[in-house]
């Protein structure tokens, strides 16, 4: 048997089994509802896009400030209240007069 | 008037999703012909097509009006079919005693006589989808574009977006694909 022939005959076969092309009904419309619309963009829309998303990295470094502020503020000593040193200015003044 | 396809297009990118129905319409017999040639069972028919014009709808930005509309289609209407003979590859092994009675009786009146075998009848069709589906999907795709449809080496470049030499190194692999599993499937008596 010559495989060439054989390959020859079968391709022949294919050729003359050509395909339907029927369409089912109504196959177009199951298309459309599969469709979400193109979005026609305008300035606003643009815009508004912009700053939502903008919104979220913002967030997240006012979120990373917050943290560094209180770590930083945790590491240092604590200053002496304002009580104390609008006191001490009242009365150094005393003092110097007393001396 | 007709409207061409030209102003079908237009009027999808302005926003118009309704004037896609019109391009849907017209050329949805011949995506679903071609389409028929690579998925035998009508539901994974009707899938690949809806996914041919989903994408098209998709990427309708990207056609340039340089070629006709309907050559962009089919380039994309075969690239999907490539992509879907790749997701539902089988490895089932093809053998001779794999064949129907019809098709045996068939490969033995070729062996015997080949000019008596009828290429119209419906065991060699059958045979042919047998070992097209026992290829790789490349073969696969090459074998009826080239072979069965009888398209130029650089048609087929144009429409699965091979380079030419890539289309000729795999014709040549598909039909030495080709010729092994028609070795297998011929009883060795007539070899």
């Amino acid at each position: 048997m010559n495989v060439d022939v054989l390959f020859r005959k079968l391709m022949a076969a294919a050729q003359s089994d050509a395909p339907d092309d029927t369409v089912p009904y109504a196959f177009e419309r199951r298309i459309l509802a599969r469709l979400k619309p193109r979005p026609v963009m305008d300035l606003w829309t643009c815009w508004a896009r912009v700053l939502w998303r903008a919104a979220a990295p913002c967030l997240a470094i006012m979120a990373l400030f917050s943290i560094w502020t209180l770590i930083a503020s945790s590491l240092n000593t604590a200053p002496e209240p304002l009580g104390n040193q609008l006191e001490n200015t009242l009365v150094a003044g005393l003092y110097s007069q007393g001396d | 008037m007709e409207t061409t396809d030209a102003d079908c297009i237009t009027a999808v990118l302005q926003g118009d999703v309704a004037g896609f129905e019109t391009l849907v319409r017209k050329h949805q017999p011949r995506v679903f012909a071609t389409v028929r040639r690579y998925a035998r069972r009508e539901s994974e028919v009707e899938d690949i097509v809806q996914d041919v014009f989903v994408k098209a709808f998709q990427k309708l930005d990207t056609y340039r009006s340089e070629a006709p509309f309907e050559h962009w289609l089919m380039r994309l209407t075969v690239r999907t079919c490539y992509d879907a003979l790749r997701a539902h590859q089988r490895s089932r092994e093809l053998s001779f005693a794999d064949l129907t009675d019809k098709e045996n009786r068939w490969l033995e009146r070729f062996a015997t006589n080949p000019s008596a075998a009828d290429e119209s009848a419906a065991a060699a069709k059958a045979l042919v989808q047998r070992l097209l589906q026992q290829l790789s999907p490349a073969s696969q795709l090459i074998i009826t574009l080239l072979e069965i449809e009888e398209r130029s080496v650089k048609e087929i470049a144009q429409l699965t977006g091979w380079s030419v030499p890539l289309v000729k190194v795999r014709a040549f692999r598909a039909r030495a694909e080709m010729r092994k599993w028609l070795k297998k499937i011929t009883p060795e008596k007539y070899l």
